[in-house]
């Protein structure tokens, strides 16, 4: 076990912080644990808070990571509704906006991201909102009741996903995307098409290419969205769904850089020592890809939330992941092994307009992503190709006849490339 | 409350308290067992709950349907008596159960 001098401090107490607390604990890390949240309620899932969460198909309490005792039992110091306002880095202790002072002898930013805001007229208005936490998801929810047309500004994972939740409940729903379709950056042209289509045809209206001028409202409360061309959509509801920045303030007032995102390494240790960051707030490499990459999911989370567990326990470290998503619309599950981004070919599987489809993404002929409209069968058999970069044969996966295991059985890429 | 026992792949055994109606994962998770990634929260998406159902129980808990039958049929290690444990539910009945994990998930 650890020298149990050692005091791990952790800024946010969302899944990475709070799946991080776990770990240490569970690899048999002996020193003390201060887990500081801003939030009211302990570490819990959010991707549900825009999917079953909303439906009220989960309740509070099944969100929640650990059950509340877990923390006390375990040595967990948990402090909810706090906020750091100071860093002393030299002197290594934190002061809270209360004025308390914590020592630590280990920092570990897990601040996460903050939805991004729309900077025009009429963004403060009652009913536009925005989806980030389980206070938010709680105010849609009770909004979504009484709305009768919901205007979804950005046509990515949470507006598409809360759409779907808000045609469950009767509303009427319009999505407005500024590029000329949807999930440009995160999907291809036939995974985005088949989500417009599944969208459509529950009775969600879409307007690409659109360039929102103002909010307009009477009385403090939103009554439509103003277009560039002149037009209105009018509404009652709005949900902006427009990516978020992340919380990296206190990493960048020490120095640390953090611009788009706190850089750290494959263990999280930024460019200050014993200071470290995981989640959404990170900027980190991949084993499988080069550059630095900013994953707002929490498979990667996890697997950040365990290297540095590991590090700071002083257990082995395991094998390197493969970054992964995953979607929920309606009765479809979309999932994503790898990083679509960077390849520079698909192939398609399967018929995109039937049942299930596979688009697989390759990069130099080395498979580097796989899309999978429910076929959870080929997400994991991708997973595990993507992981391995074989170098499959393109006109063999895409005959659904050839068995995806032998289509994706190319050989590694290490035995076929002479290295540069 | 029913209790259930993970038995790791090394032979560690954690046995848990469960409430019927959550799924067998959110027990494991509930208690930190480890071996139990459950990264998806139970969405069936990533297989990383995966378990084996000790003979005499598996008429109790079920086969694996849909969904979870398609990631089972490419996990790792897979057995006849493999299930997702976030597709389980804990039932009253089910106190004793016993489920054995993987060397590793996914």
């Amino acid at each position: 076990m650890h020298p149990s001098h050692e005091h791990v401090v952790i800024i946010g107490a969302g899944h990475a912080g709070g799946a991080l607390a776990g770990y240490l604990r569970q690899y048999g890390f002996g020193g003390a644990i201060t887990l500081l949240g801003a939030e009211a309620t302990p570490p819990y899932q959010r991707p549900p808070l825009s999917k079953a969460w909303l439906k009220d198909s989960a309740d509070a309490d099944s969100l929640l990571l650990k059950p509340p005792h877990w923390y006390p039992d375990n040595g967990i110091a948990l402090r909810l509704e706090c906020s750091v306002e100071q860093i002393d880095a030299g002197a290594k202790k934190l002061v809270l906006a209360c004025g308390e002072a914590i020592p630590y002898t280990q920092l570990v930013f897990a601040t996460g991201a903050a939805a991004r805001r729309l900077a025009i007229a009429g963004a403060e208005l009652q009913g536009v909102v925005c989806l980030r936490d389980l206070t938010d998801a709680a105010q849609i929810k009770a909004q979504l009741r009484g709305a009768r047309r919901l205007a979804i500004i950005g046509g990515g994972y949470i507006g598409l996903e809360v759409a779907a939740t808000a045609r469950h409940f009767g509303a009427d729903v319009v999505v407005l995307e500024r590029e000329s379709r949807l999930l440009s950056r995160s999907a291809s042209a036939p995974v985005a098409a088949r989500l417009r289509g599944l969208h459509a045809a529950q009775g969600v209206a879409f307007r690409l290419d659109a360039d929102i001028t103002a909010i307009e409202g009477a009385a403090g409360r939103v009554t439509g969205l103003r277009l560039a061309d002149g037009s209105r959509e009018a509404c009652d509801m709005v949900l902006v769904g427009i990516g978020a920045r992340p919380n990296g303030a206190l990493a960048q007032a020490l120095g640390i850089s953090a611009e788009a995102g706190i850089v750290v390494d494959a263990e999280g240790r930024t460019s200050l020592a014993d200071v470290w960051a995981i989640g959404d707030v990170t900027r980190r490499p991949l084993a499988h890809f080069p550059g630095l990459f900013r994953l707002e999911s929490v498979p990667s989370a996890l697997e950040q939330a365990r290297r540095v567990a590991c590090v700071l326990a002083g257990r082995e470290l395991p094998a390197h992941e493969l970054p992964w998503f995953w979607s929920d619309q309606y009765a479809t599950k979309l999932q994503i092994a790898g990083m679509t981004g960077l390849s520079d070919s698909t192939v398609l599987r399967g018929d995109p307009l039937g049942q299930r489809f596979t688009v697989f993404h390759l990069r130099a002929g080395v498979l580097c992503a796989a899309e999978c409209v429910n076929n959870p069968g080929e997400f994991l058999a991708a997973k595990k190709a993507i992981a391995a970069q074989v170098r499959p044969d393109a006109n063999r996966l895409a005959d659904a006849a050839v068995p995806l295991a032998q289509a994706l059985a190319g050989a590694p890429r290490d035995t076929l490339v002479p290295a540069l | 409350m029913p209790h259930v026992t993970f038995i790791e792949y090394n032979g560690s055994r954690h046995t848990v308290e469960a409430t019927p109606g959550q799924s067998l994962m959110r027990a494991a998770v509930a208690h930190s067992v480890p071996g139990i990634d459950a990264e998806c929260g139970g969405a069936c998406a990533c297989a990383t709950c995966h378990v084996y159902v000790a003979d005499n129980w598996q008429a109790l808990v079920g086969e694996a349907q849909g969904n979870e039958r398609e990631m089972l049929d490419f996990a790792n290690e897979v057995r006849r008596n493999s299930r997702l444990a976030c597709q389980i539910t804990v039932a009253a009945e089910m106190d004793g159960l016993t489920v054995h994990m993987p060397q590793s998930q996914s």
